[in-house]
């Protein structure tokens, strides 16, 4: 399983090189990126973007350490192998290791930022058999630059191991819903007549129901987890893109460049691949980027609500559903609320920007105004 | 007009069918009630017989689509698809899995709280976005709308999460206006009620704003708009004459758009503010794992949603007498 999710990123890492190099060969598209790019706003936005991606991957490369004994020896089994730990370590958690190490710092509950001692009062008896209430002091003072939660789990640390999880939601669910809606648009609108009303009926019915309650549905019967939100959210956000890509579709299929292939000889499935297929992309990357936001900001309402990720998985919604009384509460713990929100929000608005920029500079209709 | 009604209605129907099917496949073709009686039951350990009771106590014990012990027409209706699921259809909603109340009963219930919070919410939205983005588009291309864009994306980028919290913490706690939660009965209610509508209409100002803002300036760059100027018509009966009743259509598709947003906002709402509404019932039926309650509040949800679209359908020949109904 970590061995899989590590040739996945390397599969990932490799993915976006050659997909620049393979960019750079194609003016058309550098055009598109030069435009995209076009603004300080959007350069902003995608150097943060970047951030948050570097450190997703960092996240996601992983591996277990072996377990040493009291001497410092490598523990063995019966075979000679080495004895591994339960949860593998991600590359990032060993750079924090060397830095920072607020991973591996646990205190026994609330304390606030930089705070030496813990934030609620515990009693305890004096020699004289005198209860009196006192703050403990932390194990690793000052050494939380956001604080503590609950059960004393560094702050900054949850909300940094949320990118890895948002990023999973947004990007995955994108990869999931795109082919649904491209296979399904570009079919319904070369084909028409029973294929487009099937098509049709069949996005129609799926689009009736409010999505938050078909997640709901979908995640009670197969369990919450990662991969299942991923895969309903992919259903439920395909229909918008279907709709647009069927539309586009229709146009392209009456336009001279799609007769003249068919006059030559082309067959329909040709026609669709090599000629309709390049021209709706422009509609799926534009789309893709703007679902994106959404997408995080719904992994998080859905957290809340449990019927997000599970419990073990760190996730902003999390947060803030540990953290949802916390402001009720006097004095008030804020640390929690605010790790999370600031990196969503962090997230969230360069991400939007950047959508943005990317529709402005690939939708022609904009293009001229 | 009225065989456009009958006809679109007609078309309804096989949608809330496969809804229904979907439904179903979801409920009962992916867990068979038997693994679904054990997940709620929860003991791994636990005697057949127990589950049998359960299942026999809820009607989960007949075959899920075809009933081959039975006679005559029963062979079909015998089944959980036709008891549990076509029942649906003439909302016959049954009981809920958890302790065997009528679901109808408590949907009626708790309708009149969620429509109360919805209801005034939607339509507030609406209002309060339209307006909005008219005065943007007033200010056109001037700093003002430069501003008041960089604030809607900003707006937009923030969870209804913490607009829910942050409200709650500044109106409720700081400023003590009105209570942090909870619900009354009769007028008493009202109190509860403000808050979650300014809440949920401030939640979703910046998407709409700035979808607005953009049928309005592809309206008024139309020449019909030029022609009324140079007959000298001021520039506010311009836009509220003749630019708004002609973004009707466009603002009609957006307020259709925003329907599904009404469930997840009422559903958040209702939990912060612990108002006895649908939203907090599918909340509690998520927890307690009562299947029943959220196959009803499934097909609630998407018939809601049908009958939304066909009143904005039939609303586009109210505002523009050009779409004819046919």
């Amino acid at each position: 399983m970590i061995v899989l999710q590590n040739m996945v990123v390397l599969l990932i890492v490799s993915a976006i090189v050659w997909a620049v190099i393979s960019i750079r060969r194609r003016p058309l598209l550098v055009d598109a990126v030069r435009r995209s790019f076009a603004t300080r706003r959007a350069r902003v936005s995608a150097l943060v973007l970047i951030v948050y991606v570097v450190v997703a991957m960092l996240d996601s490369f992983a591996w277990r350490d072996a377990q040493h004994d009291g001497d410092g020896k490598v523990l063995r089994d019966n075979d000679g192998g080495a004895v591994l730990e339960a949860n593998p370590r991600s590359l990032l958690d060993r750079f924090d290791a060397i830095t920072m190490n607020f991973g591996g710092r646990d205190e026994q509950t609330f304390s606030s930022p930089f705070a030496k001692v813990e934030f609620t009062q515990s009693t305890a008896t004096d020699e004289a058999g005198v209860k009196y209430r006192y703050n403990k002091s932390l194990e690793y003072q000052g050494k939380h630059p956001l604080g503590t939660d609950q059960v004393g789990k560094d702050v900054l640390y949850k909300a940094i191991k949320g990118v890895r999880t948002a990023l999973i939601i947004g990007c995955l669910t994108t990869l999931v819903a795109i082919p649904f809606a491209l296979v399904f648009g570009i079919m319904a609108g070369y084909f028409g007549k029973w294929v487009d009303d099937l098509i049709t009926y069949f996005y129609t019915t799926l689009a009736s129901i409010p999505w938050i309650l078909l997640v709901i549905a979908f995640v009670l019967a197969f369990g919450r987890g990662l991969t299942q939100l991923c895969i309903i959210m992919g259903i439920t956000s395909w229909v918008g893109l279907c709709r647009l890509v069927r539309g586009e579709t229709m146009k392209l299929r009456e336009s001279d460049y799609v007769m003249a292939a068919r006059a030559i000889g082309a067959g329909s499935w040709r026609i669709q691949i090599k000629h309709i297929l390049p021209n709706v992309m422009h509609l799926v990357v534009i789309r893709a980027v703007l679902m994106f936001s959404g997408l995080v900001l719904a992994e998080a309402v859905l957290s809340y609500l449990g019927v997000g990720v599970r419990a073990e998985t760190f996730s902003w919604g999390a947060m803030v559903n540990q953290g949802r009384y916390e402001l009720s509460r006097d004095p008030i713990i804020w640390w929690n609320l605010v790790a999370a929100f600031v990196f969503m929000f962090g997230l969230v608005l360069p991400a939007n920007v950047f959508g943005d920029a990317v529709r402005d500079a690939l939708d022609p209709r904009l293009r001229d105004a | 007009m009225l065989i456009y009604i009958l006809r679109r209605t007609l078309y309804a129907i096989p949608v809330v069918l496969g809804v229904n099917l979907i439904a179903f496949v979801l409920f009962f073709g992916v867990t068979s009630p038997e693994q679904m009686a054990r997940q709620i039951l929860g003991d791994k350990n636990i005697k057949a017989e127990d589950v049998e009771d359960w299942l026999k106590l809820r009607g989960y014990d007949r075959p899920r689509l075809w009933n081959k012990d039975a006679n005559g027409l029963s062979k079909a209706t015998d089944t959980i698809f036709f008891q549990k699921s076509m029942s649906l259809m003439w909302f016959d909603f049954g009981v809920s899995d958890d302790n065997q109340r009528p679901i109808g009963g408590e949907i009626r219930r708790r309708m009149g709280p969620s429509l109360m919070i919805a209801v005034p919410m939607f339509f507030g939205a609406v209002f309060a976005s339209v307006v909005m983005a008219m005065f943007v588009a007033h200010y056109r291309g001037t700093y003002l709308d430069v501003m008041a864009l960089v604030l809607c994306v900003v707006l937009m980028s923030i969870s209804e999460l913490f607009y829910i919290i942050g409200g709650q913490y500044l109106i409720g706690k700081e400023l003590n206006l009105f209570p942090i939660s909870g619900f009354d009965s009769g007028l008493n209610s009202l109190r509860f009620t403000v808050m979650p509508f300014l809440i949920g209409i401030i939640a979703r100002l910046g998407a709409d704003v700035r979808f607005y803002r953009t049928v309005f300036l592809e309206e008024v760059n139309k020449d019909y708009v030029r022609t009324a100027r140079s007959k000298g018509v001021s520039e506010n009966g311009l836009l509220f004459r003749h630019v708004l009743k002609n973004a009707m259509v466009p603002i009609l598709t957006g307020v259709m758009m925003s329907l599904p947003f009404l469930f997840l906002g009422s559903l958040l709402l209702e939990n912060f503010f612990m108002i006895p509404g649908l939203g907090s019932f599918t909340i509690d039926a998520i927890e307690s794992k009562d299947f029943a309650v959220v196959r009803a509040m499934v097909f609630l949800g998407a018939i809601l949603y049908v009958v939304g679209a066909l009143l904005t359908d039939i609303s586009y020949s109210l505002v523009d007498p050009r779409v004819r109904l046919e």
